[in-house]
């Protein structure tokens, strides 16, 4: 199979409320795939389900041929899966170096290492400097991470979910709350770091959608109504009545 | 390789050199200090070893794993508990063991305790952390008068010392051989607890203190974690535990109730839970309160209730913290112009505190002495509560330092902040080397 995510006729209830109702999805190797639709449709939920926040109520979450519906978070990114949150979710008492840095230490194999001294683990850190660098933060490295800028934690927060080097990067409305100027600089980053990778973005800034991604998917009301390339989407009628009549335009 | 590499490298190194010193200046201190102390300090000495290897080891929660325990000293008491049988044991020819080796054996007790209680109470951090561990101490405490066989009852295990076969012959039958037995495991202990904190599994640690749902996700259980710490935390109670039973020969469930487990938390604390040292600071401070002025006043406890209070509101980083205040002024060279500002402003807090407390005193005595007994000894001087000009004058002291104070707290402040400024100018950033969580 070269899919990396494969969802069938997955669902999530919270009490009588059903938020996601039946949603069939594939996400291929490699691509970058963005989930967009109106507030509230259950684009965070779906992110929840897929990487083990939340239990789904029924239906199947494939990574790489493994089901891992109702899998431990830990356990699914152990198989290859990191995330980022959108609401900024850091190590606030730790320095910027150090968030990176147990953002690495799993990957590396040092799991629940108690007769190592980090400062010695070579790997790690110099896995910790390639990402500072690549997010642009390597001048703030010694901060706390509570005393960052919002853009730059935000940047953190991808930079941990990257550190570990996983295969399938999912991220939750990555450039929220950016600037015009940082959400150039968070599209390219992204860009750079996911190649070769599989990329699934939530976000609202149609922009950087239509410009990232290689597919799309529209999420209504707990449900994909539309899988396809961006130029498809574009003129997808269905699409079109989901967003109340608003058009899907690149600068919308 | 990159600019930062260059740079973590040579701090490393540095690092590691400064390390080295201190670990020397530590060693150095421990081996000097009883030289000058009487045969009462020597006992105090002891005591603050033990205490500090238990409250480095209640911090390993507290401050590094954000797990607030109501009820540690049960891993403490039942490494003294398991120490004094092994001490028994070994004293009726049991098995030819080196007592100075007792507390490891109260760890790996300690260490078993922990591994069965934390398997289940380190689920959660928070409220539910602290009432799990303040039950199982209520329960243990309760255990521990019942259940006479191991424990003894009301009147605690007690064993001897000195039974044992010497080892290299060193007996401890005089109490600095049990001084230089209680440093030596001090040190040992510290140094495992540093290099535990700044190990993948203590920096996950902190991680998981500061947000646990983070650390899933990037491929931690924060209960093994918290579990690991746990573990970790009560081997070295139980090594404290160990200490103890050598020293005192005795242990009873005072070791081990809630009220030993509230003194823990207290000493942490006051030292400082964010800093790797702050408990030993705090250690020492309990136990000379504890020792020394208990013996001079018996409203000890009371003073050391307002420590605590003044420690929460006024300082929340502790004692350590307080003195941590001073590396920004340090590193600008500034620490000099610190002294005058203090020493003016030491004047008026002296003089509150001397006039506070001697009311206070003065009040007690009054309620608490037999007919008659209107002098008391305080402050070198010898006081007639039933007079009024003693208590004039120290009103008189006390509103005088406070009014005083009012005065100097502004001008202190300024001239730490100006001491402190040269750091807010956009400096380098490699000179910026932060508060640093250890």
């Amino acid at each position: 199979m070269n899919n990396a995510i494969s969802l069938t006729d997955l669902r999530k209830s919270f009490g009588q409320m059903e938020i996601i109702r039946g949603v069939h999805l594939d996400i291929k190797k490699g691509e970058r795939h963005a989930i967009i639709g109106p507030n509230g449709a259950g684009k965070s939920t779906l992110f929840h389900l897929i990487s083990g926040h939340y239990q789904p109520s029924s239906g199947s979450v494939i990574l790489n041929d493994e089901e891992i519906g109702g899998v431990m978070p830990y356990d699914i990114y152990r198989k290859g899966l990191a995330r980022s949150f959108q609401v900024t979710n850091i190590f606030p008492n730790l320095t910027v170096y150090e968030n990176v840095r147990c953002g690495a230490l799993w990957a590396c194999g040092h799991g629940y290492s108690f007769w190592q001294q980090v400062e010695n683990l070579e790997d790690v850190n110099l896995k910790t400097e390639e990402i500072l660098e690549k997010i642009n933060l390597t001048h703030r490295h010694n901060v706390p991470a509570s005393l960052l800028a919002y853009a730059e934690q935000r940047a953190l927060e991808i930079g941990i979910t990257l550190a570990g080097g996983a295969d399938v990067i999912m991220l939750d409305e990555p450039t929220a709350g950016m600037s015009i100027g940082e959400t150039e600089q968070a599209v390219e980053l992204i860009r750079s770091v996911t190649e070769g990778k599989t990329l699934v973005i939530v976000e609202h800034d149609m922009g950087v959608v239509f410009d990232l991604a290689d597919r799309i998917s529209v999420l209504v009301y707990g449900e994909i109504i539309a899988t396809d390339t961006p130029a498809a989407i574009r003129t997808n009628k269905l699409v079109q009545e989901a967003y109340l009549g608003t058009e899907v335009t690149a600068d919308a | 390789m990159s600019n930062l590499t260059q740079i973590r490298k040579a701090e490393n190194i540095a690092r590691k050199k400064r390390l080295r010193i201190l670990w020397l200046c530590f060693a150095v201190i421990l081996v000097v200090l009883p030289l000058l102390a009487t045969k009462f300090g020597l006992t105090i000495l002891t005591q603050i070893c033990v205490a500090s290897v238990f409250a480095l080891a209640y911090n390993m929660l507290l401050g590094q794993g954000g797990m607030l325990s109501f009820g540690h000293a049960v891993y403490f008491g039942l490494g003294g508990y398991a120490s004094i049988h092994l001490m028994e044991y070994v004293g009726t020819g049991g098995a030819p063991i080196p007592l100075v080796l007792t507390p490891i054996f109260g760890g790996l007790f300690g260490l078993v305790a922990a591994l069965l209680i934390g398997s289940f109470s380190t689920r959660r951090a928070g409220t539910v952390f602290a009432m799990i561990s303040f039950g199982i101490a209520e329960l243990v405490a309760a255990s521990a008068i019942i259940l006479v066989g191991f424990f003894g009852g009301e009147e605690g295990m007690s064993s001897d010392r000195t039974m044992g076969p010497s080892f290299f012959g060193y007996e401890m039958i005089p109490q600095i051989e049990v001084y230089y037995f209680a440093a030596v495991w001090f040190f040992l202990a510290t140094f495992a607890m540093y290099y535990f904190s700044r190990s993948p599994a203590g920096r996950m640690a902190n991680a998981v203190r500061d947000n646990a749902e983070r650390a899933q996700f990037i491929g931690y259980n924060p209960q093994k974690i918290r579990l690991v710490s746990f573990v970790a935390s009560g081997f070295f109670a139980g090594i404290a535990g160990g200490i103890f039973a050598i020293q005192y020969e005795i242990v009873t469930d005072s070791n081990l109730n809630t009220a030993a487990s509230g003194l823990v938390m207290l000493q942490a604390y006051i030292g400082g839970i964010g800093y790797f040292v702050g408990p030993v600071i705090g250690a020492i401070v309990m136990t000379l309160l504890n020792t020394v002025v208990s013996g001079m006043t018996d409203l000890w406890l009371l003073y050391t209730g307002l420590l605590f209070i003044g420690t929460v509101l006024l300082a929340p980083n502790g004692l350590t913290g307080l003195i941590m205040m001073h590396t920004d002024a340090y590193r600008n060279g500034k620490l000099s112009t610190l002294v005058k500002p203090y020493l003016i402003g030491l004047i008026p807090l002296t003089a509150s505190f001397v006039g506070i407390i001697s009311l206070v005193e003065m009040f007690s005595h009054r309620n608490e002495q037999t007919v008659g007994d209107d002098v008391m000894p305080l402050f070198f001087m010898n006081i007639d509560v039933s007079t009024s000009e003693a208590w004039i004058a120290f009103t008189i002291l006390s509103l005088a330092g406070i009014i005083g104070l009012r005065f100097t707290i502004p001008m202190v402040r300024t001239a730490w902040h100006e001491a402190n400024e040269a750091l807010t100018l956009p400096a380098s950033p490699t000179k910026q080397e932060g508060a640093k969580n250890e």
